[in-house]
């Protein structure tokens, strides 16, 4: 359903930040994306929306070329892949409700939405949402007023209203608490499951990742290193993404249930670095 | 010090701030250059003794007038002047504001494509360095006497100050928020409504009001050339060494600001 | 609120219709007011002129050019004067403004119910009167010349600086006072120690922003009597010698766009 074909990304300062990427994600699939700071992940989820404009490369979304498009066909394109941020990015001085039927403005034009008469069936569809991540009573409060975990859900809902085929996650967790990530985490990967629902998550974390997902792409200096199932996440694997450590301690740990908050906990220490 | 308890090492030693510039020549040098600076500018000011010690009596007066103010030998030309002055407050800010917005979307640079940018960059720079009361003149030799030429004057000059720390604010809006709103395939106005109107309306409400202040007390000025409200019947008043109505004309500025800075203090509390 | 149950579904609106109808009450009394307050601007405009506006603008600007460029001689001492009297009076001003900022702040006013309503009448009257109208009521007190001049620039900044200056006092940080207290030091030395160090960078920032203020008033207090390159600029509108006028607005534009870079800089230095 998304294919990037040799997409590279390169700033103007010279800096590659993308050298060549390949990426096939079929319908449905729940991809974490991981590595270490600066590897490239942010910009690699905000070069397929064009968020970030590539430099060459295909980005084909539902057999379309997304990198060819005009203004409106970007658009009608952003529409169908919802996009959930670090930190919420939700615009704090609108209520919940205008925030969650703001994913809904690639579909209405612009007068509507200036008097927010959203169609019925839109607001319908708010109302489902913010009841399924448990925000019902909250549709009137302004956005500033919520806690990290219940703006992640905002943030959660507006990108779902879009109908989208496709999320871009960009680390979710990286500012809640390990309870709340985990959360989060759950309740992300369970809307993909109920919606069919692609999902690229750029996370930190990779005993979080481990736990929800099933595929899992290592991302070194713009490049693919690591591309398979969370249970082949071997010390080995982890030295190729991220450098030298000693990972034996961190893996076993986590292995642990009882201590799954503190590997958590370590797995954002080690996001650190 | 001495009961201390340092050794004898240490009580030989002194201490003094550290001085704010470091080099002492520098130091030495920038003071002596204020010192004749100051000398050679109070020589010039070319006090005319006998003519203040004239003025002290009629600066008395006006002291004294201030307790008791004469609103009434002229009340009619207060009370015109005055409503002059509000109605031109009300008209220049309110075009003045409508001007200044679109010129302060155009004057963000992370919103706003750079020929665009410029041009509004170069409108905010020539209203800010040009005086009121010079633009007020030309207007006044180009549009004739009376208070059109006031309320265009105001509204130019609200141009430079609104747009300019608008744009500021929306320079510096959160790039996030406004990176969501993009991303849900929103156009370029619902852009702008979604994502950058929420985040610098507190900012254009406490601007506008503060500008609506400024606008008042400008009002006053502009009619000393002949742009209408309350500033030429001032004049005629310090003409004619009226101080009583002088003062009361002052009062009645110094109250309208006072009330003016307390309802914008409410109102802009309450949009936070 | 603006949720609302319709026949099973469930509406809603981004206000409820009372504040809805309230907004847009308040919008028609604005447009209202708005459209008054024009009404009586356009009663008493000879519209004749404004239409005329775009010929005569032309006319004055074909007379404006070119500048007369031999007149800056003249131009030198009163440009001098203009200088002094925005640093004179800025440094009046500043004498005068600490006091009134120490008695209008919150934290070290030595009576909240008796001298901070004072400080504070003299901060906004001070404020609320242009130094334009200091000027006249200065030229008509003593006369015209520069030192009416200073002391006009002197008055309107009293009320700018101590504003500001009072601002900062009251948002310092109460802990480090507490601790000076705290050793035993008096009133003056708490302040001292406690109080300046916090304030210093904000007084320097706030002094240079309003000398640079002053440099672009002072240029025109001539225009009043009261000194300064205003004159010039006065006796040449009055023999209408446009070419005159031009070159002494672009030096004004010079001197202005100076002003701001030195202030610019200095504030840079400081922060």
């Amino acid at each position: 359903m998304l294919r990037l074909e040799k997409l590279v990304k390169q700033y103007k300062t010279g800096d590659k930040a993308l050298k060549g990427v390949d990426l096939e994600v079929p319908r449905g699939q729940v991809l974490a994306l991981i590595g270490p700071s600066g590897a490239g992940k942010s910009t690699l989820i905000r070069c397929i929306n064009r968020l970030v404009e590539p430099s060459s490369g295909r980005i084909e979304l539902n057999g379309e070329d997304v990198t060819r498009l005009g203004a409106g066909g970007l658009r009608q394109a952003r529409r169908r892949m919802g996009m959930i941020f670090q930190e919420y990015a939700l615009v704090e001085r609108l209520t919940v409700m205008e925030n969650v039927l703001s994913g809904q403005l690639g579909y209405v034009g612009f007068w509507r939405s200036y008097f927010r008469r959203f169609p019925q069936a839109a607001v319908e569809e708010a109302f489902r949402l913010l009841q399924r991540v448990g925000l019902e009573q909250f549709a009137d409060k302004r956005a500033d007023q919520l806690s990290g975990g219940q703006r992640q859900r905002v943030g959660i809902a507006r990108a779902l209203i879009q109908g989208p085929d496709l999320l871009l996650v960009d680390e979710p967790t990286a500012s809640l608490d390990p309870k709340t990530s985990r959360q989060i985490m759950r309740l992300i990967c369970e809307l993909c499951a109920e919606r069919q629902l692609a999902a690229i998550i750029n996370i930190h974390d990779v005993a979080l990742a481990q736990m929800f997902v099933q595929r899992i792409v290592g991302l070194r200096q713009g490049e693919v290193v690591y591309d398979g199932t969370p249970d082949r996440m071997t010390p080995e694997v982890l030295t190729e993404i991220y450098g030298e450590e000693d990972w034996a301690a961190t893996r076993d740990k986590g292995a642990g249930d009882g201590h799954a908050a503190q590997a958590v906990a370590e797995g954002d220490a080690m996001a650190a670095m | 010090m001495s009961d201390t308890g340092f050794d004898a090492q240490d009580l030989a030693r002194r201490w003094r701030p550290p001085p704010l510039i470091a080099s002492a020549r520098l130091r030495w040098l920038l003071g002596l250059g204020a010192a004749i600076y100051f000398a050679l500018a109070i020589g010039t000011l070319e006090v005319n003794w006998l003519r203040i010690y004239e003025g002290l009596d009629r600066g008395w007066a006006f002291v004294i007038a201030f307790t008791d103010p004469d609103f009434s030998t002229r009340w009619i030309d207060i009370r015109d002047g005055l409503i002059e002055s509000l109605v031109m407050t009300v008209t220049s800010t309110v075009i003045g504001i409508a001007i200044s917005i679109p010129i302060a979307f155009g004057a963000a640079r992370n919103i706003a494509p750079l020929p665009v940018y410029l041009l509004c960059r170069a409108i905010i720079a020539v209203s800010r360095s040009l005086q009121e009361i010079i633009i007020a003149i030309f207007f006044v030799a180009i549009f004739g006497f009376g208070p059109l030429a006031g309320v265009l004057t105001l509204s130019f000059a609200t141009i430079g100050f609104l747009s300019k720390l608008l744009a500021e604010d929306i320079e510096d809006i959160d790039k996030g928020q406004a990176e969501a709103v993009r991303a849900t395939g929103a156009r370029w106005l619902q852009l702008m409504n979604y994502g950058i109107q929420p985040q610098v309306m507190p900012r254009l409400i406490g601007l506008s009001l503060y500008r609506l202040d400024i606008n008042f007390r400008e009002s006053a000025v502009v009619g000393l050339v002949g742009a209408g409200g309350i500033g030429a019947t001032l004049n005629t008043a310090f003409d004619r060494y009226e101080f009583d109505t002088a003062a009361a004309i002052l009062i009645s500025i110094i109250g309208i600001v006072m009330i003016a800075e307390y309802s914008s203090g409410l109102i802009r509390a309450r949009v936070q | 609120m603006p949720i609302t149950e319709h026949a099973g579904a469930k509406l809603w609106q981004r206000r409820t219709t009372g504040r809805q109808f309230a907004i847009w009450f308040g919008w028609l009394l604005g447009v209202a007011l708005f459209l008054y307050c024009w009404k009586q601007i356009s009663d008493v405009t000879t519209w004749y002129f404004f239409w005329d506006a775009p010929r005569i603008a032309g006319d004055i600007g074909g007379r404006m050019v070119p500048p007369r460029w031999s007149y800056i001689d003249k131009l030198w001492v009163p440009l001098w004067d203009t200088l002094n009297i925005a640093t004179l009076g800025t440094a009046l001003a500043i004498v005068m403004a600490v006091p009134v900022a120490f008695m209008a702040a919150r934290n070290t006013t030595p009576s909240a119910t008796l001298i901070r309503p004072i400080a504070l009448l003299i901060i906004v009257s001070s404020r609320s009167i242009n130094s334009l109208i200091w000027a006249l009521l200065l030229v008509s007190i003593i006369g015209p010349g520069i030192l009416a001049g200073t002391i006009a620039i002197g008055l309107r900044s009293i009320g700018f600086i101590a504003k500001l200056l009072y601002e900062a006092i009251e948002e310092i940080d109460k802990n480090q006072v507490e601790a000076i207290s705290a050793t035993g030091a008096s009133r003056w030395q708490g302040m001292a120690y406690g109080i300046m160090p916090q304030i210093a960078p904000a007084f320097a920032g706030i002094t240079v922003f309003r000398w640079d203020i002053n440099i672009r008033e002072s240029t025109v207090l001539g225009l009043v009597g009261a000194g300064g390159i205003g004159l010039q600029l006065q006796s040449s509108l009055n023999v209408l010698a446009w070419p005159q006028v031009t070159l002494i607005l672009i030096t004004i534009l010079i001197a202005v766009l100076f002003s701001e870079w030195v202030s610019a800089k200095v504030r840079h230095a400081i922060i």
